[in-house]
């Protein structure tokens, strides 16, 4: 690829070199991705294939995990389950070999919505604020600016426990606890930090040139802003709202400290998942499964930005 | 920075322009549009982070239970603190943070470089591989941690029965969540496992940053290739290593989903680390006035360690 242009330099690495860095680069990656592999596997076994001994590699697949995941089952006889008819579904099918019936959803689904409703909207909502105050520090003189940014980066240092127990006690006060608005507005706070420094680095890269020929041209400061800079830095501000929906996505610690219920998102929900004498291991696989695609999805769409998003600008290629 | 500053950029255009469109340029003064873009996020800052953080230092040096919210408040000082920094479990969990920190960064670090060093080897296919390298990264820590769980089952879990493949020991002889020998290393394989790509692909941007002339001009030199190593390739790419372990050390100094799924901190407190100590006392002992000294304590000493540590880096950039 990129060899092209260091064809002939001295320094390009003789073909057996390359070999081998390749041969170890591939073995490492095919090792790191069999614990991956290895979910997506157990998610497609029937709980008995799932704890056999020793592993089972070959298996007869079955959508037993992804039932399991999305129903809530109760145990009946033989007799009662004969006596129902036919089986509305794959599922039910399914669930009626195993001497169950299905007796309503379970709680994947809803805390999987509220995993989408505060990843969004905590993304929205941190991306709007961070673009605004990313392009106030990157084009006004503001006093102290050096100081606030510090203060807005130092934020993210602190244990997330420590914040979350003040945090605990405000919600309670103020009747946030467990609701998604609560989670929406933490989480923002928690990704404005990053938000800012990337954003910043971004607009700093748009020349002021084109701002101020359109104010030259008679646009207000807001007009160029939003008719100039905000199409400029689209891809910015795209990346920077998939780290922040990243964020909110994976974030546990705050999840399950200040959700039980009715705002509890998927990350603390998954571990949870039982099944009759013990973790129900190919539903938690499902579960895992379904919520880890989306952020497969995302590192490929966002990998040539991976390492500045990371960084918080830090380090730019 | 290239700071020519808009204000007296705006301002001498407003003034050679005709008076209807200086007008408009000037619309908001410059002042009250650079606080009207900054407040927002700043307010909200101050808001969910430092106000709490506040009441988090208030707290600290009462009785407060969060359990009893109605019992009466008082003022008990510096006791807090002197029961937090004289309890032998603070200094034990300290202990157990520091082996979980030293361990993932060495190693991930270790192998991350030497990844990274090979992929600047740029062999054909080179960037698909490095994406899939990436992805264990990109996952949740409490999702993927929680199915370790399941790798590491001593009868049935895949990872003791590759080991047992490698090296012949039985898969049921060890396990490694249940013993007090093994569990601090369970926890930093996973660390490893999910976080070498992160130091892999700082490392990797250090080394692309060094212009191939540099080593041209050692080749002509005759330098060896051990020698452009360490005093090309390792001197010029440190800052980056060091930027590395920066975010990986704060980040692990504060580590608490992976490890909460994990072991819980057990088996007995073998694997507990302070975050998983500071939620015991706050959310199981209810202790919130204990446990916002604690927190107090874990924020200067992350705070404190983290600056001492940027100015090493700056002045390891300047030479």
């Amino acid at each position: 690829m990129s060899s092209v242009s260091t064809a002939h330099s001295v320094v390009e690495p003789s073909r057996t070199s390359k070999r081998i860095a390749a041969s170890i680069v591939i073995i490492y990656a095919v090792i790191t991705m069999i614990p991956l592999l290895w979910i997506v596997l157990t998610s497609f076994k029937s709980p008995p294939d799932s704890i056999s001994y020793p592993p089972k590699i070959v298996f007869q697949p079955t959508l037993e995990g992804y039932c399991n995941l999305f129903t809530t089952r109760t145990r009946q006889t033989p007799d009662y389950i004969a006596s129902l008819g036919e089986p509305t579904s794959t599922c039910d099918e399914i669930t009626r070999s195993r001497n169950m019936v299905i007796a309503g959803a379970s709680n994947y689904w809803p805390r999987f919505q509220n995993s989408l409703v505060i990843a969004f909207g905590s993304t929205f909502l941190a991306v709007s604020l961070g673009t605004f105050a990313a392009y106030g520090f990157s084009r006004f003189k503001i006093p102290l600016a050096e100081d606030l940014l510090f203060f807005i980066l130092s934020t993210r240092m602190m244990p997330p426990i420590a914040v979350a127990i003040p945090i605990y006690l405000m919600y309670r006060q103020l009747g946030l606890s467990d609701t998604a608005l609560g989670m929406i507005l933490l989480y923002t706070a928690v990704n404005v930090s990053l938000a800012v420094w990337l954003l910043k680095g971004f607009i700093d890269e748009i020349p002021r040139e084109y701002e101020e020929a359109a104010m030259i041209d008679g646009y207000t400061r807001m007009q160029a802003f939003f008719k100039v800079v905000l199409p400029q830095a689209t891809t910015g501000i795209a990346a920077t709202a998939i780290f922040c929906l990243i964020f909110a996505w994976n974030e546990y610690a705050f999840a399950v400290l200040l959700t039980s219920g009715a705002a509890q998102t998927a990350p603390p929900f998954i571990p949870t998942i039982i099944g009759e004498g013990g973790q129900d291991w190919p539903a938690v696989a499902a579960g895992t499964t379904i919520f880890v695609v989306p952020i497969l999805v995302f590192t490929i769409l966002l990998r040539k930005q991976l390492l500045r998003g990371i960084t918080f600008g830090a380090v730019r290629k | 920075m290239t700071d020519t500053s808009s204000t007296s950029l705006g301002e001498a255009v407003a003034r050679a322009a005709p008076a209807p469109i200086a007008s408009r340029i000037r619309g908001l003064s410059d002042r009250s549009m650079a606080w009207l873009f900054i407040t927002p996020a700043i307010a909200l800052l101050l808001a969910v982070n430092i106000f709490p953080l506040i009441w988090a230092i208030y707290l600290s040096f009462t009785n407060f239970r969060a359990n009893r919210p109605n019992a009466a408040l008082e003022n008990v000082g510096l006791s807090n603190y002197s029961r937090v920094l004289n309890d032998p479990n603070t200094w034990q969990a300290m202990q157990t943070t520091a082996h979980f920190v030293f361990w993932t960064i060495l190693l991930q670090t270790l192998i991350g470089f030497s990844l990274a060093y090979l992929i600047d080897r740029k062999f054909r296919g080179h960037a698909f591989w490095t994406t899939i390298i990436l992805v264990p990264m990109m996952l949740s820590p409490a999702v993927v941690g929680n199915f370790w769980r399941f790798l590491y089952q001593p009868q049935i879990g895949l990872f003791n029965h590759i080991v047992s493949f490698l090296t012949g020991i039985p898969p049921s002889s060890f396990e490694m969540l249940g013993s007090v020998r093994l569990s601090p290393w369970a926890i930093i394989i996973v660390d490893t496992w999910m976080w070498t790509p992160y130091v892999m692909l700082i490392c990797l941007a250090g080394l692309r940053s060094i212009p191939d002339y540099i080593y041209e001009a050692a080749e002509v030199d005759r330098a060896s290739l051990w020698r452009q190593f360490w005093s090309i390739t390792l001197p010029m790419a440190l800052p980056f290593i060091m930027l590395a372990i920066l975010f990986r050390g704060i980040e692990n100094f504060k580590m608490f989903d992976m490890v909460t799924l994990l072991t819980g901190g057990g088996p007995g407190s073998t694997t507990e680390v302070a975050s998983i100590t500071l939620k015991r006392e706050a959310f199981e002992s209810w202790r919130t006035g204990r446990a916002s000294a604690f927190a107090i304590i874990l924020f200067v000493a992350v705070f404190g360690l983290a600056n001492i540590y940027v100015k090493a880096l700056n002045k390891v950039k300047q030479r």
